[in-house]
């Protein structure tokens, strides 16, 4: 189904694109994001678009596709030609950078904030009246209560839910590795199904009713609640969790391509302007700059303890060996030795 | 050797066109999965494609997919006999509905099992307290092959029995078999290669699925995972290498188990005298 869509922007873009060659000189941009940002890119793009036809007088054709990040970035480094990437996480950009070299390996400095210039965490999804009484971190791993997760091999979202857990263990046990690695072992025995992605994972738990306790990002818990009515599910925050930081990127070699590098960088540029601030908390994203945003969407936001990816795990390079590789930490919790 | 002169000629054309065209369409793709892999040494390629969690999905794989390939054999045959020997008020509608796993999207038929065997399903809430969990174990994986896996043998059998006059198993009768013994002795042996025939297209089918199962299998590591979701999460991961390694073995797995089944099929032709 994501494929399906991935295919039709594509060819739609295409044809856009051969159709606009010929009659005018309009640009087209190609913005490739991950799937809960669907929404948000919908607006920011009507905006952008009336932004850049005001200071420009040019109209600008904006294409988003979405999809799980990690499949995004591989259709990137496979040949489909995205003038900017908005993708769920740095390792993901790392590797279109590593494998396709489209873009410079230090791509993150090219915009402010890590180049991520809204943020995201990661929440507890439970039931209405939280039956199980779930509060924090360590009620996931009592006994009867069933977690539902995606495969952190497989998506992005799944790895901070994996990663939020850890850095919670590591401080409730004085940073003893052991301790916050039996911790995470505990917590993936009550998964019942562990989906691709983080969708399929809501679906499970939302749809089939499967399970206690979704971990899943606030951005998509917050809709989901929004869509399918504050009756039935509810939000936990834990007493810590994760700062998520989705990054953005221009895609240089691609932009150089299609001539389009000043669009891009404008396009990007206008995420961390007040317009742009202001849709993405609207579209439950944490602004960079709260001053901007309007302060019913900022309530939404419940205040947590935030460790960072760099802070805490010395950045994605190094984690995704270390937990996500094959044979490592995440792979030895489910080898048959530690049954 | 005299040459054989034939009503239409061009066995030359049709030679050349059969080999370019299989080339083309088969053997170049399947090529390219041998190429990648061979940027591995032989000890790397052996350990990617023997770490436990990716054994343990072979075995799923093909365990599954070998039972769901057996249950259909059964259940074709009875399905294609009722369809060929009687006559009933809605037969055309039942023949007709045999074919929607071949049509139906596969991911569909998966959101759709997995809807009605999950503990809140029409089916799975009664099961739930009977204590048997078939959506997200490996018994749903079971269920969703045996779904995509049925047409396949109604189809290849169906022909055959049409073909089978009534009046072998009158003449056997006459003759004093039982029931047993003409089905036995008269009908299953003229069934066989069809049967096995159904039975293999059936088994390749379920080893290839991936968007049925993959809603329905729960996917726990060592567990419910297939092996094609090992080649997608290898993939996830950036590591084309590895995710072609996983794909030649199964590959090659698939290719001894195909050639098993066709020897077979060839073999128990020639015994009932079915040989062309």
């Amino acid at each position: 189904m994501k494929q399906s869509t991935t295919f039709r922007t594509l060819f739609a873009g295409v044809a856009a694109a051969a159709i606009s060659a010929g009659a005018w000189a309009d640009q087209t941009l190609l913005n490739v994001s991950y799937d809960p940002t669907r929404e948000l890119y919908q607006e920011f793009n009507a905006e952008f678009a009336k932004h850049w036809k005001a200071s420009t007088g040019e109209t600008v054709t904006l294409k988003q596709s979405h999809g799980g990040s990690g499949k995004q970035a591989r259709s990137v480094i496979d040949g489909l030609e995205a003038d900017v990437v908005t993708l769920a996480l740095a390792y993901d950009i790392d590797e279109i950078a590593e494998l396709a070299n489209k873009l410079p390996k230090d791509w993150q400095k090219a915009f402010p904030n890590n180049s991520a210039p809204y943020t995201s965490t990661i929440v507890f999804l439970v039931r209405k009246g939280n039956p199980k009484g779930i509060k924090d971190w360590n009620d996931l791993v009592k006994p009867g209560v069933e977690v539902i997760t995606p495969n952190p091999k497989t998506s992005g979202g799944a790895r901070w839910n994996y990663l939020a857990a850890w850095g919670y263990a590591l401080k409730k046990n004085g940073n003893d590795e052991a301790k916050a690695r039996d911790f995470v072992a505990k917590l993936f025995k009550q998964v019942p199904v562990l989906d691709s992605g983080a969708r399929g994972s809501t679906n499970t738990f939302v749809q089939r009713g499967i399970g206690d306790v979704l971990l899943a990002w606030e951005n998509e818990a917050l809709l989901s609640i929004n869509e399918l009515g504050p009756d039935k599910f509810e939000i936990i925050a834990p007493s810590l969790s994760i700062l998520a930081e989705p990054p953005v990127a221009i895609v240089e070699g691609v932009a150089k391509k299609h001539g389009t590098e000043k669009l891009a960088k404008a396009y990007l540029d206008y995420l961390y302007s007040p317009v742009g601030q202001k849709i993405a908390a609207k579209n439950y994203y944490r602004p960079r700059q709260p001053e901007h945003a309007d302060k019913a969407d900022l309530a939404r936001f419940p205040k947590l303890d935030l460790i960072t990816i760099d802070g805490a795990f010395g950045g994605w390079q190094k984690t995704q060996k270390a937990h996500f590789s094959d044979g490592g930490i995440f792979d030895q919790i489910y080898a048959p030795s530690s049954k | 050797m005299a040459r054989s002169t034939r009503v239409l000629p061009g066995f030359g054309p049709t030679l050349g066109l059969t080999l370019t065209w299989l080339s083309l369409i088969v053997l170049l793709p399947l090529a390219s999965v041998f190429l990648k892999a061979s940027n591995l040494s032989l000890s790397e390629f052996w350990n990617v494609v023997s770490a436990p969690r990716v054994v343990a999905s072979y075995k799923l794989s093909f365990g599954m997919s070998l039972s769901a390939a057996a249950i259909n054999a059964v259940f074709g045959l009875m399905l294609a006999w009722c369809l060929v020997r009687y006559r009933f008020p809605g037969k055309r509608l039942v023949d007709a509905l045999i074919d929607l796993p071949f049509a139906l999207p596969t991911a569909v038929a998966g959101i759709a099992l997995t809807a009605l065997y999950a503990k809140n399903g029409w089916i799975g809430q009664w099961l739930e307290p009977l204590g048997i969990q078939v959506a997200f174990k490996p018994l749903g994986v079971l269920v969703a092959l045996v779904f995509i896996g049925l047409p396949f043998v109604v189809r290849t059998v169906q022909p055959v029995l049409e073909d089978l006059d009534v009046e072998h198993e009158e003449a056997a009768a006459s003759l004093g078999a039982g029931r047993g013994q003409t089905f036995r002795y008269v009908l299953l042996p003229v069934l066989l290669p069809a049967l096995l025939t159904g039975f293999t297209l059936a088994f390749a089918r379920a080893v290839g699925e991936y968007g049925s199962v993959i809603f329905i299998a729960g996917n726990i590591p060592m567990i419910s995972e297939i092996t094609p979701l090992m080649i997608i999460t290898k993939l996830e991961q950036y590591d084309y290498v590895g995710a072609t390694a996983v794909a030649e073995v199964m590959l090659l797995i698939s290719f001894a188990l195909l050639l098993l089944i066709n020897g077979l099929q060839a073999w128990t032709a020639r015994r009932t005298g079915r040989d062309r």
